[in-house]
C-alpha cells in the first residue's frame, strides 16, 4: 500500500485538523460558517466510508474496529448537523452584537479543532493519544464555553475548568497504572500501551492493578461524562456557552468519555483476577438517573432542564452497560445513539427559541406552538422523544433497559423504573408550560434552520418503529463484543 | 551504589510530598507562588534522577520543561500577575489550616496503604515513586477544595500535575509521546489559564471566585 492510498481514518482525524487554521484566518463568518459545514460533511462522508473500504490494519497509533465505528460515524454525522445549524444561530448571534466578528473566527476554528479531538480519541489506538483526544476536547470545550464572556459564562467555564481539568488528571493517572500494569507483561515502550497488545495479554496482568487503575478511570472520565456525583460542571456549561456548543456537549461529548470507559471496561472482563467493573458502573447509572430525574422539576432555566436531562440519560446508559449481557449491551447502544439525536435535535430547537424570546428562563416562554409552530411541534416532539413515548426509538432502547434488568438483577428495576416515571413527568410538565397556554414574549418570525431538527426526529422516529435488520445485527454483534 | 541511587529517588520523590504539605498552610499568594517553585526544582531533580537511573535520555528533556517552565516561568508570570491584581499583599483564609493539614496526612496514609498493596508484583522504586506521586496529587486536589481565590486553585492544579509527571516518569519506559503530552497539557492549561485570569480581571476587580459566585446563573 503506497503512502498515498486513501485511509479513510486518517482523513476523518486531518480533515478537521487541517481546515481548523484556515478558519482561524479567514475573515467573514458567512464564508467560515460555510466552510465549516462543508468541512463537517466531508469528515461525515470520510467517516462513513469506513462501512464499505476495506479497513487499515490497526497501526501503532489508529485502530478501526466494530465498536469504535458506530462511534465515529454517530459522533460525523451529529458534528455535520450541528454545523448546519450553527451557521444560522451564529449569523442571528451577529446580528444582535452578542457575538463580535473576531470571536466568530476562533469560534469556527475551535469547532473544527474539537471534531479532530474527538475523532482522535475514538480511533486512537494508544491510550496515551486517547487521552490526549479527550483533553483537547475539554480544552476547547471550556474556551467555547466562556466566549460570550458575560459573568456567568466565565464562572460556568472556570467551574468546567477545574473539574474537567481533575477528572483529566485522574483519567491520567488510571492510565499510567495501566501501562504499570501491562510493562512487566509486554515489554517497555510504545507496546505496552496499544488497546489491540493489551487486550490480547491482558489475562496475565496484575489484576489489583489494574483494579486500582479503574477505580481512577472510572471517576476520571465518569466527571466527563457528567455522571452523579461528578456533574457539577455540567448544567452550568450547557446553560452558559453559545446552543451548538451545548448540543456538541450533550451529543458528542460525554460519548467520547463514555467510548473511553468501555473499552477500559473490555479490558477489565477480559481479565479473570480483575475486579468485575460492571457494579460499579450500575451503581453510578442508577445515582445518577435518579438525582437528575428529582433536579428536574425544580430547574427554571430551559438549557439547564435538558442539561440534567443529559446526565440523567447518561445515568441510563452507563447502567445498561454495567449490566453486560448481549441484550443489555444492546440496549445501552440503542439509547446512546438515540440520546445523541434527540438532544442534540432538542438543543438545534431550543437555541433559536432563546433566540427569539431573548430569555432562557422557562417562566417566559409559553405558547410556543401557536406563535413558532414550526419550532414549537419540533420542540414537542424532541421533548415527547426523550421522555420516552412510544413510537419514538427512546421508548425502544429504554424498555430494552427495563426488561434486561428484570432478567438480571429485578430488584434494581425498582429504582430505575422509578427514575424514569419521576423524569418522564418532569419532562411533560415543562413541556406543557413552554409549548401551550397564552403566548408570551416575542412573536418574531425567525430565520431558523430546522431541517437538522426534524432530520434527528424523524430518524429516532423511524428507528421507533423499523430498525433495519442489517443495522440490529451490527448492534448485536457490538454488543456480543462488549461483553 | 545501588542502595545509594534508589535512597536519592526515594528521598526526591517524599520531598515533593513534604513541599505539597507546606502549600497546604500558606496564607499568602506571594509566598505560595514560592513553594511551588520550590516544587517544581524538585520535580526537575527527580526525573532527571529517574533520566540518569534508567538510562533514558528523554526524560531530561522533561526535567528541562518542569525547570524552565514551571520552577522560572510560571512562577514569575504569577507573581506578576498578583502584583498587577493588588493582591500580592493580601492574606487569603485557608480554611481551617489544622483540620487540613489532618486530612492531608490522613491523604497521604491512604494512598501509601493503596499502593504499596496494589503494586506488589512492581519494581520497588516503581511502588514507592507511585505512592508518593498519588500522594502528591491528592494533596493538589485537597489544595484546589480549601482554596477560595483563582491562583491558588491554579497553583493547587499544577501541583497535581507535578504528582502526575512524577508518576508517568516512575514508570519505567513510557513512551515519549505521554511525557511530552503531559508537558504540553501544562502548556495549554496555563495559557487557558492565562486567558482566564485576563478575562476574568477585565470583569471584576477581584479573581476571588466568591465574587464570581454572585453571578450564578438561575438554576
Amino acid at each position: 500500500m503506497g503512502v498515498w492510498t486513501f485511509n479513510p481514518v486518517l482523513t476523518v482525524v486531518l480533515i478537521p485538523l487541517l481546515t481548523a487554521p484556515v478558519l482561524a484566518l479567514l475573515p467573514g463568518y458567512k464564508l467560515s460558517a460555510r466552510i465549516n459545514v462543508l468541512a463537517a460533511l466531508a469528515t461525515l462522508l470520510a467517516a462513513s466510508s469506513l462501512f464499505f473500504i476495506e479497513r487499515p490494519l490497526p497501526g501503532n497509533y489508529l485502530l478501526v474496529d466494530d465498536l469504535n465505528i458506530v462511534f465515529i460515524v454517530l459522533n460525523t454525522f451529529v458534528a455535520f448537523t450541528t454545523s448546519v445549524f450553527s451557521a444560522s444561530y451564529i449569523g442571528h448571534e451577529l446580528e444582535t452584537g452578542k457575538l463580535a466578528a473576531p470571536y466568530l473566527r476562533f469560534y469556527h476554528a475551535m469547532y473544527q479543532v474539537l471534531a479532530f479531538a474527538m475523532n482522535l480519541a475514538f480511533v486512537a489506538n494508544n491510550l496515551g493519544l486517547m487521552w490526549v483526544g479527550v483533553e483537547v476536547a475539554t480544552l476547547t470545550t471550556v474556551l467555547m464555553v466562556g466566549i460570550y464572556r458575560t459573568p456567568a459564562a466565565l464562572e460556568a467555564a472556570w467551574k468546567y475548568f477545574i473539574l474537567g481539568s481533575v477528572g483529566i488528571a485522574l483519567a491520567l493517572f488510571g492510565t499510567i497504572l495501566v501501562y504499570m500494569a501491562a510493562q512487566p507483561v509486554v515489554g517497555e515502550g510504545n507496546n505496552a500501551m496499544l488497546w489491540t497488545v493489551l487486550m490480547q495479554n491482558v489475562a496475565t496482568f496484575d489484576p489489583a492493578l489494574l483494579n486500582l487503575a479503574f477505580v481512577f478511570l472510572l471517576l476520571g472520565y465518569g466527571t466527563k461524562m457528567g455522571l452523579a456525583p461528578l456533574h457539577a460542571w455540567l448544567p452550568d456549561a450547557h446553560a452558559e456557552g453559545p446552543t451548538p456548543i451545548s448540543a456538541v456537549l450533550s451529543g458528542l461529548l460525554l460519548n467520547v468519555a463514555l467510548y473511553a470507559l468501555l473499552r477500559y471496561k473490555l479490558l477489565l472482563a477480559a481479565s479473570p483476577g480483575a475486579l468485575a467493573p460492571g457494579p460499579l458502573m450500575m451503581i453510578m447509572g442508577l445515582v445518577s438517573l435518579v438525582f437528575a430525574a428529582f433536579m428536574l422539576y425544580r430547574r427554571r432555566d430551559i438549557k439547564r432542564l435538558f442539561a440534567y436531562s443529559s446526565i440523567e440519560h447518561m445515568g441510563i446508559i452507563t447502567f445498561a452497560f454495567g449490566i453486560g449481557g448481549a441484550l443489555a449491551n444492546f440496549a445501552g447502544l440503542l439509547h446512546m445513539v438515540m440520546h445523541s439525536l434527540t438532544k442534540s435535535a432538542i438543543f438545534f430547537a431550543v437555541g433559536h427559541i432563546a433566540q427569539i424570546k431573548g430569555t432562557q428562563k422557562i417562566a417566559d416562554i409559553r405558547g410556543l406552538t401557536q406563535t413558532h409552530p414550526v419550532l414549537g411541534w419540533g420542540l414537542v416532539g424532541g421533548v415527547l422523544a426523550i421522555a420516552g413515548m412510544p413510537p419514538m426509538g427512546i421508548f425502544m432502547s429504554e424498555f430494552l433497559v427495563v426488561s434486561s434488568t428484570i432478567a438480571h438483577a429485578p430488584w434494581l428495576a425498582l429504582p430505575l423504573v422509578l427514575g424514569l416515571l419521576v423524569a418522564f413527568g418532569a419532562l411533560l410538565l415543562r413541556l406543557t408550560e413552554l409549548a401551550f397556554g397564552e403566548p408570551s414574549g416575542s412573536t418574531a418570525a425567525v430565520k431558523a434552520s430546522v431541517l437538522p431538527l426534524y432530520a434527528h426526529l424523524a430518524l429516532v422516529l423511524i428507528a421507533g418503529l423499523y430498525l433495519p435488520p442489517a443495522l440490529v445485527l451490527w448492534f448485536q454483534h457490538v454488543a456480543a463484543m462488549l461483553g | 551504589m545501588e542502595r545509594l541511587v534508589f535512597d536519592i529517588a526515594h528521598s526526591l520523590a517524599g520531598g515533593l510530598v513534604l513541599v505539597s504539605f507546606m502549600m497546604l498552610y500558606q496564607d499568602r499568594l506571594s509566598a505560595l507562588i514560592n513553594i511551588f517553585a520550590v516544587q517544581a526544582v524538585l520535580l526537575a531533580l527527580s526525573v532527571a534522577w529517574q533520566a540518569y537511573m534508567q538510562q533514558a535520555p528523554h526524560l531530561y528533556i522533561t526535567a528541562a520543561i518542569a525547570l524552565v517552565f514551571k520552577a522560572i516561568v510560571i512562577p514569575v508570570a504569577l507573581h506578576r500577575i498578583i502584583k498587577q491584581l493588588g493582591i500580592h499583599r493580601e492574606i487569603e483564609p485557608v480554611v481551617g489550616i489544622g483540620s487540613t493539614m489532618f486530612i492531608g496526612i490522613g491523604l497521604v496514609a491512604l494512598s501509601m496503604v493503596v499502593m504499596m498493596r496494589v503494586t506488589g508484583q512492581a519494581a520497588p522504586v516503581a511502588r514507592e515513586d507511585l505512592a508518593f506521586a498519588l500522594s502528591v496529587i491528592l494533596l493538589g486536589m485537597l489544595m484546589m477544595v480549601t482554596r477560595r481565590n483563582a491562583v491558588g486553585q491554579v497553583i493547587g492544579f499544577m501541583s497535581l500535575e507535578n504528582g502526575l509527571v512524577l508518576a508517568a516518569t516512575g514508570a519505567k519506559g513510557m513512551p515519549l509521546v505521554v511525557e511530552i503530552s503531559v508537558a504540553f497539557s501544562v502548556l495549554i492549561a496555563f495559557i487557558v489559564i492565562g486567558i482566564f485570569l485576563f478575562r476574568i480581571r477585565e470583569r471584576f476587580d477581584t479573581v476571588d471566585l466568591s465574587a464570581l459566585d454572585r453571578h450564578r446563573g438561575g438554576q
